[in-house]
């Protein structure tokens, strides 16, 4: 293994030059073009930094095949790329290249944020011309890194995963070894490319000389033209965001039209409700159905289910079983005793090959989520806590029950509910603030206490420091926000009065 | 139609619904959003928005939204 990942690429390139890999709404890229283009990017970034390796490289996306490309140009000059939206606001992305401090950012979306100012950014297009030529060989260890993925932290600073070509390779070995993946597989890629769902489309189809269809994301709130495109390209596999399914499914989609050649469908971010499941069952009946668990600390997924029957409402969809090179397994609230017997709650935890480098320049956040496994005599094996709950069913399958903490699972998207107190606190009006998820409704409520009542203002504010998913839905005013005998604002009494 | 500004004021404080022409081309209603307001357009005025009418055309700004509804209610 010289190349890691991109070994693939090259690999595809030879045996299928002319077949797509991967197509946009307005472009469409064969494996010959991306390896030619990731292969003349790489070698004029290796020389930008210096021929030094392991770097971390920005990536302003977009929803195209040109994000591609430049994850895999990283990755062929021996660096790892750090997915940017440039939607996000200026803050967040200032936060998030705080920790990263690129020497280099790709901008492979044509907009560039003002967050990125003071750094170097070069145009993709401004590197992906030239002849072909082989690819120099860029003397990649599997252990090295290969993208860097933020999530939400508790703190207000967004944490970056670290992962690497390692657990990359063993994600798409795994599920291909209990998964009917191969070349004829058209997957339809949902998930943005800073989300690491997305992951799994792009090596997965890689890994298969397969092929994927980027989809607009506009195209999930005008659900007709949806499935005009899944139809019209074939598409056949999906590993999407239950929130995508929550959307359609809310927009009554089906009764119009659905996805006609899907036959593998895979589904993860949070559980989804059994009555959805029954939905794509009806109309697509002898298709495949995988329930998908895990967070991005583990590189996309630890555990898998295979559907094997219809639910009933209201019954929860297993997290099932881990896949191949992963154990996963319950911890007592102590964590230092295993949770084996069925209806037992214990903490999900998990190691194995798909464990995270940790947390890019966080050492500390690193030690405590990435600790040493108790059960393990004799050497110290790196376990990572999901914080996650979970019981066995009788069939020894994972069920998830619910969260150790305050993160809560929201548009498949994690949101630690301090974040967005923090952002709200730091609004010069606002003098406290407190988040509550209402899970019934899936909506983000806010309270706060400020000098004066200004919903709006608080809501522009929290616009510029927060993505979209993480703006409160219904924000209450108070004069005094109501407190619990320690000072803080009373969570159960907010609770109870206004989300049930 | 008082009713259908009232609802996407209070849901959507800041965005400017005078002025906003692209509200789905441009992204600022996120395909959440569209749930959520079509599900309030359905109870408020007694619709049912099909995923046929869910264009672009439809929902691009209040002026196109209000026509949907008076649309809809006439029916």
């Amino acid at each position: 293994m010289a190349n890691g990942v991109t070994d693939w690429l090259w690999e595809a390139a030879c045996a299928c030059p002319a077949k797509t890999a991967f197509s946009d709404s307005s472009e469409t890229v064969t494996y010959w073009e991306l390896a030619r283009q990731a292969a003349s990017a790489a070698k004029k970034i290796r020389r930008m930094l210096d021929g030094e390796k392991r770097l971390p490289v920005g990536v302003l996306i977009g929803r195209n095949a040109a994000s591609v490309t430049a994850f895999l140009a990283v990755a062929a000059a021996g660096c790892f790329y750090v997915p940017l939206d440039p939607s996000l606001p200026e803050k967040r992305l200032r936060d998030i290249l705080g920790v990263v401090k690129p020497r280099l950012i790709l901008d492979a979306s044509g907009k560039v944020p003002a967050a990125v100012q003071g750094y170097a950014v070069a145009p993709l297009s401004e590197l992906t011309g030239g002849e072909a030529e082989y690819p120099a060989d860029a003397g990649i260890m599997d252990s090295d890194p290969l993208y860097c993925i933020f999530t939400s932290g508790s703190t207000g600073i967004p944490k970056g995963v670290l992962i690497s070509h390692r657990s990359v390779i063993n994600m798409a070995r795994a599920f291909s070894t209990v998964l009917p993946i191969d070349e004829s597989s058209v997957f339809g890629n949902q998930a943005p490319f800073d989300f690491d769902v997305s992951v799994k489309d792009i090596y997965l189809t890689l890994y298969h000389r397969a092929r994927t269809v980027i989809l607009e994301k506009s195209l999930f709130s005008i659900p007709k033209r949806l499935m005009e495109v899944l139809n019209r390209e074939r598409v056949n596999t999906l590993v999407w965001s239950v929130s995508a399914m929550k959307i359609l499914s809310a927009l009554r989609t089906f009764r119009s039209a659905y996805p006609e050649h899907a036959r593998l469908i895979m589904f993860s971010g949070e559980a989804l409700p059994a009555r959805i499941l029954g939905e794509w069952q009806d109309v697509l009946p002898d298709a495949q159905y995988v329930n998908l668990y895990g967070p991005t600390e583990i590189t996309c997924n630890c555990a898998y289910y295979r559907v094997n029957r219809r639910f009933a409402d209201g019954e929860p969809i297993p997290v099932g079983k881990p896949f191949d090179n992963m154990n996963v397994f319950l911890l007592s609230p102590g964590g230092e005793s295993p949770v084996t017997q069925p209806g037992e709650v214990g903490e999900i935890c998990v190691t194995g090959a798909g464990l995270a480098l940790g947390y890019y320049a966080e050492p500390e956040k690193t030690a405590r989520a990435f600790v040493t496994n108790p059960l393990t005599k004799g050497w110290d094996e790196r376990m990572y806590r999901t914080g996650d709950l979970a019981k066995y069913d009788a069939d020894g399958n994972l069920v998830f029950v619910g969260r150790a903490d305050s993160q809560v699972k929201y548009m498949g998207f994690r949101i630690e509910l301090g974040e967005i107190e923090t952002a709200a606190q730091s609004v010069p009006f606002v003098q406290s603030a407190c988040c509550l998820f209402d899970e019934r409704r899936e909506e983000l409520w806010l309270f706060y206490q400020a000098d004066g009542q200004n919903d709006a203002a608080l809501l522009a504010a929290l616009r510029e420091k927060l993505p979209s998913h993480m703006i409160p839905r219904r924000v209450r005013y108070f004069e005094i926000l109501p407190q619990n005998r320690t000072g803080k604002p009373d969570r159960g009494l907010l609770r109870q009065t206004y989300l049930t | 139609m008082q009713k259908l500004y009232d609802i996407l004021n209070e849901n959507w404080p800041d965005i400017d619904f005078e002025k906003e022409e692209k509200l789905i081309d441009d992204g600022v209603l996120t395909s959440l959003d569209i749930v959520m307001l079509v599900g309030e357009l359905n109870d408020a005025f007694d619709i049912e928005i099909t995923a046929d009418e869910l264009l672009p055309e439809n929902f691009n700004s209040a002026s196109a939204i209000e026509a949907l509804v008076k649309r809809l209610t006439a029916e």
